[in-house]
């Protein structure tokens, strides 16, 4: 067993409000220089929908993650023996078409134009060459559905359902979306570090963070096109790849990250899990439906004594364990089955999981309209807008199985706290709803208590670590900033 | 005197250059070291620049290398004129073939709004150096012919001279000034390689063929559980 700590994240999207905050959080810090702005490492999308960059989710044409044949695991983009086309020309790379060109407004314009007729207007300048464009396209162009059509209709998770689902999903009265924010997952087994020919990409051995090392990335491009999530990006301007961090130098000061921090609706959660690095192997040879419950396995009880020792074993410190047992995540991840992977059939184990969307709890559907009535609060999961099948594309590779369960969860949960704050649900038809769930009151009052009250020493529980040239892992971030300070990268002692 | 100059002096301070600035440059600025690929801005004329010029200029590169190591091998390989005829005529194909890429290269450079944005006047010097070198090549070829064989019986020893430093310009003096040509604008690609994008040659990915396949870094030593006291 070789036992290791991961920072992960959980993003429940009943919460999600789709306000772009955190895309603007990490905007503002990370990606508003020369050759990074079209680069979102945080971007929230609808679904259904295309996506940043648009239709990232097929990788037929993108190429992005592994494929196994059951005995062993490769990348889809590239290999040992590919590398050498690849290297001249890379076939599977995406270009900026895929993402958009980004742009400004010549706003100067609007002041300086001479005395005329018209009004002076500020025209869409290209933020690359500063010449003039017409706009075509955006980050977030399909926004609420907008251009549908075109956009949500697009959407490669909705081959599974059958065309009459598909009508129902756009039918004016039974509408349904969700927002989806995506930040890099920092997988078990990124596909973009075990396709980076230079070895510029790592992950941090003590939290998981995968990074590039900008000093020896060679702008060869195989990251791009190896991961499935399309959350490394080519700086046109610098010649090299850059991806979120993770705000580490946040996370080593004792903070979230910006956009954890900055998210109005508090969707976000983040601490870290111990897992076995030796089981990634054979998790990532299952077939694609095992696959949910194959992550999980990897992700180790932290209150297990001998999982304690064996982590203590493999160098993991007191303090990383005792935040593995606080961590928010591990408890909506692996002990209350609610958080699940997007898109675990890419198979790099993406350490990012999704509580998946209830929607509209109080209406139901009825033939082609919905139905809204206090009598019927809380309408049975099978009936939702949000189609099972559609859920289970994003979440769980198709094991529809997953989603109920995380879904009838979480209604059992609000039919529970009805009856415990209003008390129009009698307590046996609560209890059978918690019973029918695979829960307890009292689990069902504690992911109510970290989904709905938690604060943020709940939601962001961040094991004790300083920044990489004295990676002690020992010191309480807080107590270390007020005795030495930050800004230095040596310990700023007297010589 | 002009050829001792040109052929024996000017070649080591070529070489000197190259040496000091791109090891000096990996040290002090290692970040600069990058392909600097603008494929991300322009996706399909990239293929037909990028491609044919790279597979190109290996196997030319790689012909004079062969003729440097191994001349008596070269040269007993066209004792055979059929055999000959087979090694200079995939010679020039292959540099037909660079100068195809090449010209793909630098139309691709005009052609676009944004990879105009991003050539520098670095590149277009690398861009002149290179296609003087391709076409003084394949004028070479073509005017000179049978150069694989004279490569070896006069500019090898040459060159051998250089790195046992006693040069011998004797053997390149009464060459053909196209062939002076190509010789000297290689010298001064090679002058000009450390200040340049074509730096990304000396960190091609071999590493990557024998390496884990996943990459962890960690910044302490695991054996050591570290806690406070």
């Amino acid at each position: 067993m070789d036992v290791r700590s991961q920072i992960s994240m959980v993003f429940h999207l009943d919460k999600c409000i789709g306000c772009h905050t955190c895309s603007i959080a990490c905007k503002n810090v990370w990606t508003d220089r020369e050759g990074t702005e079209y680069m979102w490492w945080n971007n929230v999308e609808t679904k259904p929908g295309t996506g940043y960059p648009t239709r990232w989710e097929d990788q037929e044409s993108y190429k992005g993650g592994w494929k196994t044949d059951g005995r062993d695991v490769e990348l889809r983009s590239t290999s040992k023996r590919k590398i050498v086309p690849n290297i001249f020309h890379n076939p599977a790379q995406p270009s900026l078409d895929d993402y958009y060109e980004p742009w400004t407004y010549n706003y100067s314009e609007l002041f300086n134009a001479p005395e005329g007729d018209d009004q002076p207007v500020a025209r869409p300048v290209s933020m690359i060459t500063g010449e003039p464009i017409e706009v075509e396209a955006g980050p977030n162009w399909d926004d609420d559905l907008g251009g549908s059509e075109v956009y949500a209709a697009n959407d490669p998770n909705l081959a599974p359902l059958s065309d009459q689902q598909r009508q129902q999903m756009k039918a004016i009265e039974r509408m349904v979306m969700f927002y989806l924010p995506r930040i890099c997952n920092h997988c078990l087994n990124p596909s973009c570090v075990a396709s980076c020919p230079s070895g510029a990409m790592y992950k941090r051995g003590e939290d998981g963070i995968v990074l590039i090392n900008q000093d020896r990335c060679r702008a060869w491009r195989s990251c791009i096109a190896a991961c499935p999530y399309k959350k490394t990006y080519y700086n046109w301007s610098t010649g090299k790849s850059e991806k979120c961090i993770l705000c580490f130098p946040r996370l080593e000061a004792g903070e979230a990250p910006a956009c954890f921090h900055s998210c109005v609706g508090r969707i976000r959660y983040l601490g870290n899990v111990l897992y076995d690095a030796d089981r990634i192997k054979a998790a990532a040879l299952k077939p694609d439906d095992e696959l949910v419950e194959a992550q999980r396995d990897t992700i180790l009880d932290p209150h297990d004594p001998a999982v304690v020792a064996a982590a203590r074993a493999c160098g993991v410190p007191d303090g990383v364990i005792d935040s593995a047992q606080k961590s928010p995540v591990y408890r909506f991840a692996k002990e209350w089955k609610l958080g699940l992977p997007l898109h675990v059939e890419y198979r790099t184990f993406p350490m990012l999981f999704y509580v998946p969307p209830l929607l509209p709890v109080m209406s139901v559907s009825e033939g082609d309209l919905v139905r809204s009535d206090v009598d019927d609060l809380f309408a049975d999961i099978e009936k939702a807008r949000a189609p099972i099948g559609y859920l289970g594309q994003l979440f769980a590779a198709g094991n529809e199985g997953k989603v109920r369960y995380a879904l009838r969860k979480q209604l059992a949960v609000r039919i529970w706290r009805r009856h415990v704050t209003v008390g129009d649900v009698p307590e046996e038809a609560a209890r059978q709803a918690l019973a029918e769930a695979d829960c307890t009151a009292e689990e069902a009052d504690e992911i109510y208590r970290l989904s709905a009250l938690a604060t943020w020493d709940d939601r962001f529980v961040i094991p004790p670590f300083q920044r990489e040239m004295a990676m002690e892992m020992m010191t309480d971030p807080h107590e270390h900033r007020s005795a030495a300070g930050f800004g230095f990268r040596d310990a700023p002692r007297r010589s | 005197m002009n050829d001792y100059v040109l052929f024996g002096v000017l070649p080591y301070v070529v070489v000197v250059l190259f040496l000091v600035v791109t090891i000096q440059r990996y040290r002090m600025k290692a970040f600069s070291y990058s392909s600097l690929s603008s494929q991300f801005l322009e996706n399909q004329h990239h293929f037909w620049g990028s491609v044919p010029f790279h597979y190109g200029i290996l196997v030319v590169l790689l012909g004079h290398v062969l003729g440097f190591l191994m001349p008596k091998a070269i040269l007993a390989w066209n004792a055979e004129p059929l055999r000959l005829m087979v090694l200079e005529v995939t010679g020039i194909a292959f540099a037909v073939l660079t100068l195809v890429g090449l010209v793909n290269i630098i139309l691709r450079r005009f052609s676009s709004r944004l990879t105009r944005k991003v050539t520098t006047r670095g590149d277009w010097v690398v861009y002149l150096l290179l296609l003087i070198q391709v076409l003084s090549g394949i004028g070479v070829a073509v005017f000179h012919g049978w150069g694989s064989s004279w490569f070896a019986t006069n500019l090898t020893p040459w060159l051998w001279s250089l790195v046992k430093l006693s040069p011998e310009v004797q053997y390149v003096a009464p060459l053909p000034a196209m062939v002076k040509l190509h010789v000297l604008n290689a010298f001064v690609l090679i002058g000009f390689f450390p200040f340049t994008r074509l730096v990304h040659i000396l960190v091609v990915p071999n590493p990557y063929l024998w390496r884990r396949t996943q990459v962890v870094i960690w910044n302490w030593d695991r054996s050591r559980l570290r806690n406070v006291d």
